[in-house]
């Protein structure tokens, strides 16, 4: 166990060579000593680290690969241990399948808007929360507190909210004159009601993440912006945003991987896997869960389950080129 | 992917912006040595900045929100507090009804949540403790132990931070399907004991709290490395373990879809059985509503408690990524 910079010696400096002269005994329990602290130096660190790693292998990497090896079977749930080889079959059987394409269609659309005005608004409270206040923390622990709330307590709630007949949300609409939104059946409204879930649940917690950036900033930044008279909102846009880029950039990748992997709001907000009767807000995760469990092909749910690994995949690469070049355009305005 | 999201999150935890990090840049480092300099910054700024005062406008902006945030939690309350008969009419209810206590006995004992409650208890609990201890050996020894090929294990580490859960289930499945584990608590358990974002969270922690010399200087003592590891580094990784262990916490009581794909009813965790509750397992919707109550009150206590100290764990987690 050596540390980073060490320029201290050992206890014991090499080998097992102690200077002649002292006695054997001495001598031989300094070099199994020493012989010790060399295998604790060198083995200690792979220890360390070796029970994640472990545990990643066995529930992490090899069900990924084997989740691969699985989309080229046929396997069914009901026999889940006998694969039948049919190439890829799973897969061009997906390039063909309408409810596939609905699906990915439903997953983009509801990632964007219960993204972005997720994270335009938590930017916005982030905003607000960094003035001196009163009761400051608590603003910050109530916004907190539906994050605490599982998907499954929020979305039985919130469907409730937006029930047809008795719902709270229709009746404060009609307050001011709107007719009745059938919310669950309306595909619009329903990818609508299904994403302001996910933004309940995550906006202040985001906000919080913002705050925590803001509060990084330095202050010379805003004294010297003010020196030049940048109003409030001039500050806001030259000095918070810029600062906040890799931050930013942080969380919408966070975001972007939290709604390819959409699943539990959409199961529950009727409780059924179909995601409604037209699978008007079926989602790709929920795809997948019905493929498998509800119609026994566990082949082709691996196949699913792969092509949304390729797609976050090329969303990454797609993010990182346009991260790329944003960098180089502010390089060179600086340079 | 994995380079792109190593370079992502690094850049987030290392560099606050256009202003220079600090002392990172020598020593290859960079997450690490920019985020203690960013700290540094952030508590400088924290007391001499948030200059200005919020104005009513502000007030009024926060205030709504906070309502927005809180509103489904109350109207959960309310909801489980009357008899179906009763929500079935317009307009919705806006005060107590006196059927709350019904509503949750029949929770507790039909849709099964009081064996829920405690399953779940169990399982958080044991990935909450494993994943802190491991995340910390293995944040200590990335962040203060020199081995071969570190650098490409880290970004192996950051990188499983991106593999989705349904990436993993099928096998999973098959594996619980053929030990026949279907409906014992070890089938979620396994799987969630390690934690990549843990890793990485305890290493950007350690690297700055940890004093190099201390370690050196418990070698020199004749320490071998599991004292080292009990008497220096658990000591000073106290308070980035317990932040860690509120937010695994958290996360694993609200694990969802590996779960209900691996527990039924019979031995459920408690978001199966609030699961099978919206699948129309009791046809009450104030017992639906008392049902999310139960599983969610455990979580919503904790918060009123320890609100101070999460809020300040997940900004202190953000600022290092």
């Amino acid at each position: 166990m050596t540390t980073d910079h060490v320029p201290a010696a050992p206890p014991v400096s090499t080998g097992g060579a102690a200077p002649p002269g002292d006695d054997a005994k001495e001598q031989r329990r300094a070099a199994r000593r020493s012989r010790r602290y060399q295998r604790d130096t060198k083995w200690s660190p792979y220890g360390f680290i070796a029970p994640f790693f472990v545990f990643f292998a066995a529930f992490g990497l090899f069900p990924l690969l084997y989740t691969g090896w699985s989309a080229l079977h046929r396997v069914s749930l009901h026999n889940p241990n006998e694969l039948e080889w049919v190439g890829f079959q799973n897969f061009t059987r997906l390039w063909q399948d309408e409810f596939f394409w609905n699906a990915l269609g439903n997953t983009f659309t509801i990632g964007v808007i219960s993204t972005v005005p997720q994270l335009l608004m938590a930017l916005g409270i982030a905003h607000l929360l960094n003035y001196k206040l009163r009761g400051s923390m608590m603003f910050r622990v109530a916004m907190l507190t539906p994050y605490a709330t599982s998907i499954a307590a929020a979305t039985l709630v919130f469907a409730m909210l937006y029930g047809r007949d008795y719902g709270l949300i229709n009746w404060a609409l009609g307050l001011v004159g709107i007719d009745p939104v059938s919310w669950e059946a309306g595909s619009w409204s329903s990818q609508f009601a299904v994403s302001t879930i996910v933004i309940w649940r995550w906006t202040g917690y985001n906000a919080l993440i913002y705050l925590a950036a803001m509060q990084a900033v330095p202050h010379d930044l805003y004294e010297s912006a003010s020196l030049d008279g940048a109003s409030r909102w001039q500050q806001f846009i030259h000095v918070t945003i810029p600062s906040l880029r890799p931050t930013i950039i942080f969380t919408v990748v966070v975001s972007t991987i939290g709604a390819t992997q959409l699943f539990g709001e959409p199961l529950l907000f009727a409780g059924s896997p179909a995601g409604g009767s037209q699978s008007q807000y079926q989602t790709l995760g929920l795809y997948m869960y019905q493929m498998g469990w509800f119609n026994f092909h566990l082949g082709r749910a691996a196949a699913i389950a792969w092509t949304m690994f390729l797609l976050l995949i090329i969303i990454g690469l797609v993010y990182w080129a346009i991260m790329r070049w944003v960098n180089r355009d502010t390089a060179g305005k600086e340079a | 992917m994995t380079t792109t999201e190593t370079e992502s999150t690094e850049r987030a935890a290392g560099v606050a912006g256009k202003s220079p990090a600090t002392e990172s840049d020598g020593r290859g480092d960079g997450a690490a040595g920019g985020s203690s300099g960013r700290r540094r910054r952030g508590r400088r700024a924290g007391s001499a900045g948030r200059q200005m005062h919020g104005g009513w406008l502000t007030y009024t902006i926060l205030i709504i929100f906070t309502i927005g945030s809180l509103v489904p939690l109350v109207w959960q309350l309310i909801a489980a507090s009357h008899s179906s008969g009763r929500l079935a009419q317009t307009p919705p209810p806006f005060w107590f009804g006196d059927r709350l206590f019904d509503n949750l006995e029949r929770a507790w004992t039909d849709a099964n949540l009081g064996l829920a409650l405690l399953n779940t208890t169990f399982v958080a609990g044991t990935i909450t403790v494993s994943t802190v201890l491991f995340a910390t050996l293995a944040g200590f020894s990335f962040a203060k132990l020199r081995f071969r090929a570190k650098n490409v294990l880290m970004l192996l580490v950051i990188g499983t931070m991106m593999v989705p859960p349904q990436l993993t289930v099928v096998p999973l499945f098959m594996g619980a399907a053929k030990l026949e584990w279907v409906d014992q608590l070890q089938v979620v358990i396994l799987p969630m004991m390690v934690s990549a974002f843990g890793v990485f969270f305890m290493r950007q922690y350690l690297s700055q709290a940890l004093p190099t010399e201390l370690i050196e200087a418990a070698r020199m003592d004749g320490a071998h490395s599991l004292r080292v590891v009990w008497h220096v580094v658990f000591p000073v990784a106290r308070p980035a373990m317990a932040v860690l262990g509120m937010l695994t916490f958290v996360a694993a009581w609200n694990e969802f879809f590996w779960p209900i794909i691996a527990l039924t009813q019979r031995n459920p965790t408690v978001q199966v059985a609030l699961t099978n509750l919206g699948r129309g397992y009791v046809p009450d919707q104030g017992v639906i509503m008392a049902g999310a109550l139960l599983g969610t009150l455990p979580l919503l206590i904790a918060f009123v408690l320890f609100g101070k100290q999460i809020v300040g764990g997940i900004m202190h987690g953000a600022i290092k990524g």
